[in-house]
This record gives structure tokens, C-alpha cells and sequence, in this order.
């Protein structure tokens, strides 16, 4: 039974690493996105930045 | 996210759950082995999307060749990460399974050697894309070498049918006398890997069009920034 919950472990232990890698990944690009905007039209960026 | 990608995900999520469930109440304790041949029902599946990812590599190196355009590359790439990553629960899981019923945590059988191999070959294909700087060339580079890298897949899959082998063959005749671990298929052991194999294949799909999707907005973002640099 240890074994089949090892497993079991490594297979979801895995893909939710994995989900977590591309997640992080995601946001530093949308982090870069944002810098990127913020650089070509610091207008744009302010009225972004404003509380709603 | 948009409706379809909710739909998608919420399936996937659903049916790994079933799938899960499945293994652990649905199919049948296997006679001689107990508990621990549960691992099978994930372990054949991760495989198989393993190689699946490798043939969308091959695909998209091909598509790539012919067209030239980026995307293909991309969707490559996106695919060979994704199969190490299924290939690499298999071989831990096999490993896991191994231990109990063959009495090692690793022997270097025809089978598991070939899908070392390709393990190996695969990963190497990762660190050459991260050798060339020169996108083109990086991604011709690649291209030629996933369509080459690809004879590890059916060597590997013909591995346990053709050669000696411990390794067990579920679904099909062994030929092997040495296999170790076979066992037939109940009709509930069969719906449940029919299940699990759906569920993972579901998962594959969601993984590679998140990973797409990530190298898409990569590669965008660094053509801006040299553009804006320059």
C-alpha cells in the first residue's frame, strides 16, 4: 500500500509543480507585459494605475 | 480565460477526478499483486501521453520545416517539455511498481533502457535549443533533431514485445517468458484504464496550450524588447 500512495504522490505531486511552474511563468510575463506598456506610453500606465 | 477554456479545464478536472476514483474504488484488487497494480492505471497513462507529446513534437517539427513559421516550433518545444515531464512520472511510478512485484527498483531491462534512452534523447533536445542563440537556427536545429529523436518512441514501445523482457504487456500478447507482473484485464480494470488514459490525454491537451501559450507570449515579448532596444 506505501508504494501505491508514493505513486499516487509522485503523479499528482508532479503535475501540480508543473501547473505551479507555468503559472509563475505566466505572471512574470505579464509582470514584463506591464513594464513593457509602462515604457511605451507612461500615460496609459498612470490611468492604469488609478484606484477604481 | 474564455467560456471554452472553462468548459475544457472543468472537464479535466472532473474526469481526473473520476479517474482517481476509479482506480481507488471501481477497479478490482488484482489477485497476486494487491494494491500496489493500481499504479498501473496512471502509469500506462502517463506513457502514453508521453509519447503522444513526442509525436505532437514530431508533427510540429515537420509543419515547421515545410512552413517556416514560428509557431510550429513552439508547439514543438512546448510538447517535448511537457513529455519529459509525463515520461518522467512513468519511469518513478514504473520504478515504484517495480519494487514490490520484481523485487528491485530498477534493472536495466530492454524496456526501461529504451525508455532511458529516450528520456535521455529528449532532454538533450531542451539543452540544444538552449545552446543555440539564434532563433532560426535554434529552431531548424530542433526540428531536424525531434524528427530524428523520434525513432526512440516506437523502439521503445516494440521494446517489451520484440525482445526478452521482465517488463509486463497488458494490453496484447507477451512473448516474452520472463515477463513479470502480467495480468489480465477484468472489464472494470478496462473501463478504468480507458478512463484514466482519457483523462490524462485531456490533460496533455490543457498543459500544452497553457505552455504554448507561455512560449507564444515569451518569444513576443523578447522580439519587442531587442526591437526597442535596438
Amino acid at each position: 500500500m506505501g508504494y501505491l500512495v508514493v505513486a499516487y504522490l509522485v503523479f499528482w505531486g508532479i503535475t501540480f509543480f508543473y501547473i505551479l511552474y507555468l503559472a509563475r511563468r505566466q505572471r512574470a510575463l505579464e509582470e514584463r507585459m506591464a513594464r513593457l506598456r509602462a515604457r511605451l506610453n507612461p500615460e496609459l500606465q498612470e490611468e492604469h494605475d488609478e484606484p477604481r | 480565460m474564455r467560456s471554452w477554456e472553462r468548459i475544457w479545464i472543468g472537464t479535466t478536472i472532473a474526469l481526473m477526478a473520476l479517474a482517481a476514483l476509479a482506480v481507488f474504488v471501481y477497479a478490482p484488487r488484482e489477485a497476486r499483486m494487491g494494491d500496489v497494480q493500481r499504479i498501473f492505471y496512471f502509469h500506462i497513462s502517463t506513457a502514453w501521453t508521453g509519447f503522444l507529446a513526442f509525436a505532437v513534437a514530431l508533427i510540429g517539427s515537420i509543419a515547421y520545416l515545410r512552413t517556416r513559421a514560428v509557431r510550429w516550433d513552439q508547439l514543438s518545444h512546448a510538447a517535448v517539455e511537457i513529455g519529459l515531464v509525463l515520461l518522467t512520472m512513468a519511469i518513478i511510478t514504473g520504478s515504484l511498481w517495480a519494487r514490490p512485484v520484481w523485487n528491485t527498483w530498477w534493472t536495466w531491462d530492454p524496456r526501461l533502457t529504451t525508455t532511458t534512452i529516450t528520456w535521455v534523447v529528449y532532454l538533450a533536445y531542451l539543452l540544444l535549443r538552449n545552446a543555440v542563440e539564434n532563433p532560426e537556427t535554434r529552431a531548424r536545429f530542433a526540428a531536424v533533431y525531434a524528427i530524428v529523436a523520434f525513432v526512440t518512441v516506437p523502439i521503445t514501445y516494440l521494446s517489451a514485445r520484440l525482445l526478452r523482457t521482465i517488463h509486463p504487456i497488458v494490453l496484447g500478447p507477451s512473448v516474452s517468458a520472463e515477463a513479470q507482473g502480467q495480468f489480465g484485464l477484468t472489464p472494470r480494470m478496462v473501463h478504468t484504464m480507458v478512463l484514466s488514459l482519457i483523462a490524462w490525454t485531456l490533460l496533455f491537451s490543457v498543459l500544452l496550450w497553457m505552455r504554448y501559450r507561455v512560449q507564444r507570449a515569451q518569444e513576443a515579448l523578447e522580439e519587442i524588447e531587442e526591437a526597442m532596444e535596438a
